[in-house]
Order: structure tokens, then C-alpha cells, then sequence
């Protein structure tokens, strides 16, 4: 559905993407992962027809988004990441203006509005000016436009930045509920939504594609590593030694947070090949040698984690060859 | 079609939810209204009350153009750059919309918000001919060269809207533009006569005023028709250079 070719975009020097190839097939939801800045939203932007490439071809739906731009763009639902619609029009009228210029026919519009408020929620704002609308519902309103006219392809960028962990979690669901209607490219920064929604990922970083698994691979590649936060009161070297020696520690990193470094109480992260015994471990020897345990608290794996693996693994690869 | 006319309803919607139209059109009435009330004091104590196309609907005419001057940059302003800087561009690129589709919705919907400044002023010649009837048709010609002259000033505008994502800078550099080719044959005997004609040729206020009495001139026509092509045109290439960067 989605066949990316050696696609190159230069800002000026920058190369914002780097040869990337990829494709995505019809009916699956793929992640585009990777940090901030790493060309994400130039690649979205790309496939949306807003920019051509600079070399490098993108298809969808075997149309080249470059010669056949107006056809691309009717096949596609885009959300860009700023989603900042007209503040000044209410709800209703936006999706109005989005679906005439979709080509929904006239005599569906109004059903076909309907539907998608409904299926994002918003049918109580529908008078309401967007400018009104909180953050969480602008973005409903924003995949609600995307939706007018079933895309065949959904393209989604940063679709839960900037939300409260509530509204996270519904658009979220909302995305899931899309999954079997359209092909939907997403991209994130976020780890764990990337192996939450997507039945595959790409991982992207400085413009290149660095690597390409399924959810649950991503999920094994990150498995070897739990992180866990602890706060712990009473003296500091004895207690990384002690940290040290709890068997399944891989490292233990001293996080100082801010300048205050309370001589009382220090704060550690601990990295280990296993999560849970390794915790209850370091709980019973903490408690044991009469230190205060203030905060013991597990941590999400991080995106820069997976990338120091991916990267090392990379690097390790080509010595092999 | 369709599409021109749903860009075109959000545009007018965009320009009566912001109070900005409604302060300018306040403005443009007020300004009217008086020089309507000078205008006709003049005519009545200076002019005589006779020939009142160029005793009075001249002067008038030629006043209410400058108010057209001040008040377009704030009425094209925010065309593109508003949507430039807010992000909404990127919406409306990414639609199935073509750019001439864009361009004709966002140009129309600017001239009739224009003319929603101009249509109050359309009293005038009304309430003039319930005092004393006189013929009504050169004065229609005058309207007709100010909607010409705002449909100009509206595709300079637009042009400048496109280039930039500052309003401000928009407004300031359409007003500036308007300004000095209206400027230009200010003052004609520090030109020398071979290039007045030049000068003259050029100057966008110069065209209006056989309008102004009454007079179709068609070189006055075509020169309003190839300014709004030009700025047209520059405005499509404008748009077009999203597409320039990162091109090898």
C-alpha cells in the first residue's frame, strides 16, 4: 500500500531523511519510531504530498505521490502533528469544509460527519469553535477529519503528543478501533505505544532507517533491560555496593535530579537483566541492612535504551563482517 | 468547483468571526461618511451645485480610494500568512485541493469582504437622487472602477500574504506597495516629460480616474486586468516554492 524508495530530503545541508526504503502492506498498522528530530514528519509530510523528495520515490496505492499528487492526497487521512485547526470555525463547519474538499458526495455528507464524530466522540462539541476545544478533543476533531471520506490510508503524526494521560489512552483506543478499516502509518517517540498499537515498527533515527520488527520483537529486544528507579536513604557507597551485588544487576547509575544532592537520601537507577525478582532482591537487602527504602518504582524502557542496543548491535554486526 | 466554493465558505466565515472586519469596516463607513458630508459641501459652496460628476462624485471617489488603500492590507493580510502561521497550511496542502482551487476560494472570499466595505457607500448616490435626480449611470462607473481598483489591490495582497508568515509584515508590505504606486506621479514636474509618461503608465491611481468622472477607458482595463495576472501569477509561483526546497 505504502512503497517508499530511497527517499532522500535535504533542508538546506541537513539531511533530514536518508535514503529510506520502506513499505508498508495493506490493512497493517505500522510505527514510524524514533526520537525528536530524527525525520519522522518529513517522511509523513513527504508521503502526504505536502513537500516532494529531493531523490527517492514514494508510492501509495502505486500512485507516486510526486505526478500523482491530487490522487494520493484523496486516498489519504492525514493528522499533522501540530494540530492546529481553524480556531474560528465550530466543529461541525470544519468537518464540513474538510468533506467537501474530500469529495464525500453531497448527499452523504451530513452521514458521514456523523459517523465520524461519533466514532471519535465529539458529537456534544459540535457547535463548538475549535479554539474552545481542549487539547484531547482538537485532536479527536483532527482524526476525525482524516477519517471523512475512509481513507484507504491513515497517516498519523505524533498522535497522542501533548495529551493528559486519560485523553493518551483514548486516542489511543480510537486508533486501535481503526485498525482493521484502513492501512495506518503512525509515528511516535514513545516506546511502549509503538508496540501497544502497531503490528510492526520501523525505527528511524537521524533521517535512516536503522531497523525494522515486529511489536513483539521490539518488545524482546527491550526485555533484556528493566530499569527501576530507587530512592533510598542512608549511606551511598555502601549502598551501590550492595546494589552491586544483588545477583542479575547489570549496573547501577547514580540520578541525581536537579543540583540538590541530599546527603540523606540518594537516588539510583538500577539496570538489570530481569525485573521482577531482581526488585524484590534489592527490597529485601535494602530493608535488611536497615536503610530506608523511600521509592522503589519500575521504569518504562526507553527509547534511548532500545537505540544504544539496535546501534550497538549494528555496529557489532559490521565488525562481524 | 466544489472545492473553490468550500475554501471560499471558510474564508468568509474566517473574516465575520474575527472582529478585525468589523473594526475596519467601521473605520472605512466613518471615513466615507465624513468626506461624503465635505465632498458635498464643497460641491454645494465651491461648486455651485452644478455638473456634480466632477464636482462632487470626483472628490469623492478619489477619497474613498485612499480609504480602499488603508484598509485592503488589513483585509488580505491574514490570507496565507495566517494560515502559514498557524499550521492550518499544512492541512490545507495536504487535501485534495489544487492551488488554483485554494487561490480562487481565498481571492473571491477577500473581494466580497471588500465589497462589504464598499456596499454602505452605495447610499450615497440613492439619497443624493431623492433630494435632487440627476443621472445615475457615470456614478455606477466610478463603482465599478473602485471594485476594479479593490480586486487589484486584493491580488497584490494576497501575492504579499503568500510570501510570509507574519500578518503584520503582510499588511505593512501591501499597504507599502499600494502606497507607492499610488506615490509615483506625485509629484510630476520633478519628472522629466519622457519618463511622466512612464511614470504616469505605471501609477495604479492614474488609471482610476476617468473611472472617477465617469469614463471606460480600456487601457484603463487592461491595465487593472494584467496587474491582477501578474500578482496571480506571482502568487501561484509563491505557492509553488514549498516545492523549491531541498530540490536538486
Amino acid at each position: 500500500m505504502i512503497e517508499v524508495r530511497e527517499l532522500t530530503k535535504f533542508f538546506g545541508a541537513v539531511r533530514a531523511v536518508d535514503r529510506a526504503s520502506l513499505s508498508v502492506l495493506r490493512g497493517e498498522v505500522v510505527g514510524l519510531l524514533g526520537p525528536n528530530g530524527s525525520g519522522k514528519t518529513t517522511l509523513m509530510r513527504i508521503l502526504t504530498g505536502f513537500f516532494p523528495p529531493t531523490s527517492g520515490s514514494a508510492r501509495i496505492d502505486g500512485l507516486d505521490v510526486q505526478t500523482h499528487s491530487l490522487a494520493v492526497r484523496r486516498k489519504v487521512g492525514y493528522v499533522p502533528e501540530q494540530v492546529v485547526l481553524y480556531p474560528e470555525l465550530p466543529v461541525r463547519r470544519f468537518l464540513r469544509f474538510a468533506a467537501d474538499v474530500k469529495g464525500v458526495p453531497r448527499g452523504r455528507c451530513a452521514g458521514a460527519i456523523a459517523e465520524v464524530m461519533a466514532a471519535c466522540g465529539l458529537e456534544e462539541m459540535a457547535r463548538r469553535p475549535i479554539r474552545k476545544l481542549s487539547r484531547g478533543y482538537r485532536q479527536r476533531v483532527a482524526i476525525a477529519q482524516a477519517l471523512l471520506n475512509d481513507p484507504e490510508v491513515l497517516i498519523l503524526d505524533e498522535p497522542t503528543v501533548g495529551l493528559d494521560p486519560r485523553q493518551t489512552v483514548e486516542v489511543r483506543s480510537l486508533i486501535r478501533t481503526l485498525a482493521g478499516r484502513c492501512t495506518v502509518l503512525l509515528s511516535t517517540h514513545i516506546l511502549p505505544e509503538a508496540s501497544m498499537l502497531c503490528g510492526r515498527v520501523i525505527i528511524i533515527d537521524r533521517g535512516r532507517i536503522v531497523a525494522e520488527d515486529t511489536a513483539a520483537g521490539l518488545a524482546r529486544r527491550v526485555e533484556g533491560v528493566a530499569r527501576t528507579a530507587l530512592r533510598i536513604a542512608g549511606s551511598r557507597r555502601e549502598i551501590v555496593a550492595a546494589l552491586e551485588g544483588v545477583p542479575g544487576v547489570d549496573r547501577v547509575e547514580a540520578a541525581e535530579e536537579g543540583a540538590v544532592a541530599d546527603a540523606a537520601t540518594a537516588r539510583f537507577i538500577v539496570v538489570s537483566r530481569e525485573a521482577d525478582p531482581v526488585r524484590q532482591e534489592i527490597a529485601a537487602r535494602v530493608v535488611g541492612r536497615g536503610w530506608g527504602l523511600l521509592e522503589l518504582r519500575p521504569l518504562e524502557p526507553s527509547l534511548e535504551e532500545l537505540f544504544v542496543r539496535l546501534l550497538g548491535s549494528e555496529r557489532r554486526g559490521t565488525g562481524d563482517a | 468547483m466544489r472545492n473553490v466554493l468550500a475554501v471560499f465558505r471558510k474564508e468568509l466565515r474566517s473574516y465575520f468571526a474575527s472582529p478585525l472586519i468589523y473594526v475596519v469596516a467601521a473605520a472605512f463607513s466613518a471615513l466615507c461618511g465624513y468626506y461624503f458630508y465635505t465632498d458635498l459641501l464643497h460641491f454645494i459652496t465651491f461648486g455651485f451645485g452644478i455638473n456634480i460628476m466632477e464636482n462632487f462624485w470626483q472628490l469623492l471617489f478619489l477619497d474613498i480610494r485612499k480609504f480602499l488603500l488603508f484598509c485592503v492590507p488589513f483585509i488580505t493580510m491574514r490570507l496565507f500568512a495566517e494560515e502559514k502561521r498557524l499550521g492550518t497550511i499544512e492541512l490545507l496542502f495536504t487535501y485534495p485541493l489544487r492551488d488554483g482551487e485554494i487561490f480562487l476560494g481565498k481571492f473571491l472570499a477577500a473581494v466580497v469582504a471588500v465589497v462589504t466595505l464598499l456596499a454602505p457607500t452605495l447610499v450615497y448616490p440613492f439619497l443624493l437622487n431623492q433630494v435632487q435626480p440627476y443621472p445615475m449611470l457615470p456614478v455606477f462607473t466610478g463603482y465599478l472602477g473602485l471594485l476594479l481598483l479593490a480586486v487589484v489591490f486584493v491580488s497584490c495582497g494576497m501575492f504579499i500574504s503568500a510570501l510570509t508568515e507574519s500578518q503584520v509584515v503582510a499588511g505593512v508590505v501591501t499597504g507599502g506597495i499600494l502606497f507607492g504606486l499610488w506615490a509615483v506621479s506625485w509629484n510630476e514636474a520633478a519628472v522629466d516629460p519622457q519618463r511622466l509618461q512612464a511614470v504616469r503608465a505605471i501609477s495604479m491611481f492614474d488609471h482610476f480616474h476617468g473611472f472617477s468622472i465617469g469614463l471606460i477607458d480600456l487601457r484603463d482595463v487592461a491595465y487593472f486586468a494584467f496587474t491582477v495576472l501578474l500578482f496571480t501569477h506571482l502568487t501561484f509561483r509563491a505557492l509553488e516554492a514549498r516545492t523549491w526546497r531541498g530540490r536538486r
